[in-house]
């Protein structure tokens, strides 16, 4: 395809879905105070309070709708850099709306500072256009993995610039990032807490089921069948199944009960994230194992290794690629399901989802959202890294590098 | 060096190897060879115990395989196979150092080790010492098997069919290889094939097998001379015998001392079979034959190779 350049379609109607996005749903709504639902502002009403930024935001706008039609790489890259501009942007624009409608509020006595501003549909939707244009960009560049990753450093450093900049402090949803930072600290390090632990545990009861899997033909098919049905059970149909016996538990082995095991809280989360991060890890380091070269195997047999240099020498290193993807869509995985185990009293950013979800306040809900999505995406993305790392390692010429 | 005494395995039913007797003396080059399934595979990974016998014994230096540690009893040897199975994550230095390694040499001593066998192998270690394995070409890949199995100076050196997916031309030339580190270093090989053209022309004795039975047990010269039976008959190939024969003697030694004829000249290293083609091509019915250093040593007659010596005419 690169020998034959062609207007890539995805960017351009990417573009075009933006501009209409922004142009067309309320950027941001405001009103009077939390309680009553608020009013939607558009772009031109954002126009007559800003003035000029909004002009120099829609010029930028139109030169990268331009550039998403033209052919040439550098047109890619422009607009991919302009994308990734823009994003930032938007939040300032917003920021800079809320701050004059406060600052018109002042005047007014009854308004002061219970009038909010918060982030509307136009905002997110066309936030959410602008980081797919990025990637489709990378994707068309064939960016390497060093690019992608200054790419998002380069997104981190300008979304935390503008955020420590203090433009945004006057956005609803950055008030109650304010009001409760103690607590949504709090909620990531529970929530990392979770993850970790059932992490941990999958890891150390996977591997060596996925190496016994691969070794002995019977537990795997004794294994894999009985995972399979795990993954099939609903979440909360297996935290409910887990709380009677932990809480038996507890009251027959007093010495577990002190130790923190109950049919609530972290104990039943924990095992339950463990039970499901368990088929991915043992399915893939069973087929990682399964994939080596039969001469590779039997050479290090010949040669005279023994069991545990085989396994470290030469099997792990191999099937490493293969297996860190399936520890990458458990790490993935769990991040998303520690989510629900608030249900079950083990905290974390499904608290924070949950309380807004009950007291109807969108923001709250997206204070818990957002690092859950920031989360899931930094797991996924670090382990992508390795697996990258590891199959360079490899030297296979038949590994592909993603 | 190696005796079996009375050895059998099966698999479930099937007999597998069928009560072998077999001594392999120090220094030999013993092919196994014979159809697939006869058991020859199976024979060789017994040295090393990849595969288990049910009954009799396998002794290496007077020793009883079973009686030692497995991973010593590996070490002590070298393994080269079809596959080759190099490691696709190590350099081919790394590869060739796997063995010594394992027995925990120092590092110098490894290293130039290494570069002792690349050397041998015609790989230049300041090309090759850094290279993966997809990097180099099959006969390059076979040679660094190879030399991983000599890597620790083992005595005994066992290869399954080593140049098995290896094309003709490059087959021919690692053959020479190993015959010329079999004569320069008096290691014991044995060595499994199913290509009979190689047997004849490696071993120093041929052990034929069929279904886990020795059909025959013989150098080159006697399986080809006097085939113990009929199966025998038909494994060698009856209708090219003669011409096999001819692949196992050089010109030389059949060479008359007589002043050159002029004309073509063939090298006294060259077989018999070559000097044939060479005859039959040219409409010849004698040529020249130098030795090894390209000087006149004698003529080769064609009557010579097709009649017992005595009544000899000597014209060219």
């Amino acid at each position: 395809m690169p020998a034959n350049p062609r207007v890539n379609p995805v960017l351009g109607a990417l573009a075009v879905l933006a501009m209409a996005a922004l142009c067309g749903l309320p950027f941001v709504s405001s009103a009077p105070n939390r309680l009553v639902s608020g009013e939607g502002l558009y772009m031109v009403a954002l126009w007559r309070t800003l003035g000029w930024p909004v002009a120099l935001l829609l010029v930028g706008l139109v030169s990268m709708l331009v550039c998403a039609w033209l052919t040439p790489r550098s047109a890619v890259l422009a607009c991919g850099g302009m994308a990734l501009v823009l994003m930032p942007a938007l939040l300032w624009l917003a920021g800079a709306q809320a701050v004059s409608v406060a600052g018109r509020g002042a005047s007014d006595l009854m308004a002061t500072s219970l009038a909010t501003t918060s982030l509307a549909s136009g905002f997110w939707l066309t936030t959410l256009l602008l980081g797919l244009m990025v990637a489709e960009s990378l994707q068309r560049w064939q960016a390497g993995m060093a690019l992608r990753v200054a790419v998002g450093l380069l997104g981190l450093a300008l979304f935390g610039g503008l955020l420590a900049s203090g433009v945004c402090e006057a956005l609803s949803i950055f008030k109650e990032a304010a009001n409760r930072s103690d607590g949504l600290a709090g909620a990531v390090v529970q929530h990392l807490h979770i993850v970790v632990l059932a992490l941990g545990c999958t890891l150390c009861l996977g591997l060596p089921l996925g190496w016994l899997a691969a070794h002995r033909p019977g537990v795997g098919r004794a294994v894999l069948p009985v995972l399979n049905v795990l993954q099939t059970i609903p979440s909360i149909a297996l935290f409910g199944l887990l709380m009677a016996p932990l809480a038996w538990l507890a009251s027959t082995v007093p010495a577990l009960g002190r130790a923190g095991i109950s049919g609530v809280g972290m104990a039943p989360a924990v095992l339950a994230l463990t039970l499901y991060g368990l088929l991915p890890v043992v399915r893939s380091t069973w087929a990682g194992l399964a994939q080596l070269p039969l001469g590779v195997l039997q050479a290090a047999h010949g040669l005279g290794m023994t069991a545990w240099q085989r396994l470290l020498r030469v099997e792990l290193p191999l099937a490493l690629p293969v297996v860190l993807g399936g520890v990458r869509t458990a790490a993935v995985q769990a991040v998303g399901l520690a989510a629900v185990t608030a249900l079950i009293g083990a905290g974390g950013l499904g608290a924070v989802i949950f309380e807004g979800l009950f007291s109807a306040a969108q923001d709250v809900v997206l204070l818990g959202v957002l690092p859950l999505v920031a989360l899931g995406a930094i797991a996924g993305s670090a382990l992508q890294i390795l697996i990258g790392w590891a199959q360079r390692a490899t030297h296979n010429p038949g590994a592909v590098h993603d | 060096m190696i005796e079996f005494k009375g050895v059998r395995k099966s698999y479930g039913d099937t007999l597998a190897i069928d009560t072998i007797n077999l001594t392999v003396a120090r220094g030999e080059l013993l092919v196994l060879i014979g159809a697939s399934g006869s058991g020859k595979s199976t024979l060789l990974k017994m040295i090393n115990r990849l595969e288990t016998h049910d009954a009799g014994q396998i002794l290496v230096d007077g020793q009883d395989i079973t009686s030692v540690n497995v991973q010593a009893l590996r070490l002590r040897m070298g393994y080269a196979i079809q596959s080759v199975g190099l490691f696709p994550h190590w350099t081919v230095a790394r590869n060739i150092a796997a063995v010594p390694q394992l027995l925990g040499w120092p590092a110098a001593r490894v290293a130039a080790r290494v570069d002792t066998l690349l050397t041998l192998f015609d790989l230049p270690p300041a090309l090759y010492r850094g290279r993966y394995p997809h990097e180099l070409s099959g006969g390059q890949q076979q040679r660094v098997g190879v030399a991983r199995a000599l890597a620790a100076d083992p005595d005994l050196l066992l290869m399954d069919e080593p140049f098995g997916a290896l094309d003709p031309v490059i087959r021919s030339a690692l053959q020479g290889e190993v015959q010329r580190i079999h004569r320069a270093t008096g290691k014991t090989i044995v060595m499994v094939t199913h290509d009979l053209d190689e047997a004849l022309r490696l071993a120093t004795r041929i052990v034929l097998l069929d279904r886990g039975r020795v059909l025959q047990m013989a150098t080159p010269m006697e399986l080809l001379a006097h085939p113990a039976n009929a199966q025998v008959l038909d494994f060698l190939g009856r209708s090219d015998l003669g011409i096999k024969r001819l692949s196992l003697q050089t010109a030389l030694s059949l060479a008359r001392v007589q002043s050159p004829c002029g004309g073509l000249s063939l090298p006294g290293s060259a077989t018999l079979r070559e000097a044939v083609s060479l005859l039959a091509q040219h409409g010849l019915v004698a040529v020249d034959v130098t030795d090894a250093s390209g000087v006149h040593a004698g003529v080769l007659h064609a009557a010579d190779i097709f009649q017992p010596p005595g009544d000899r005419g000597t014209t060219c």
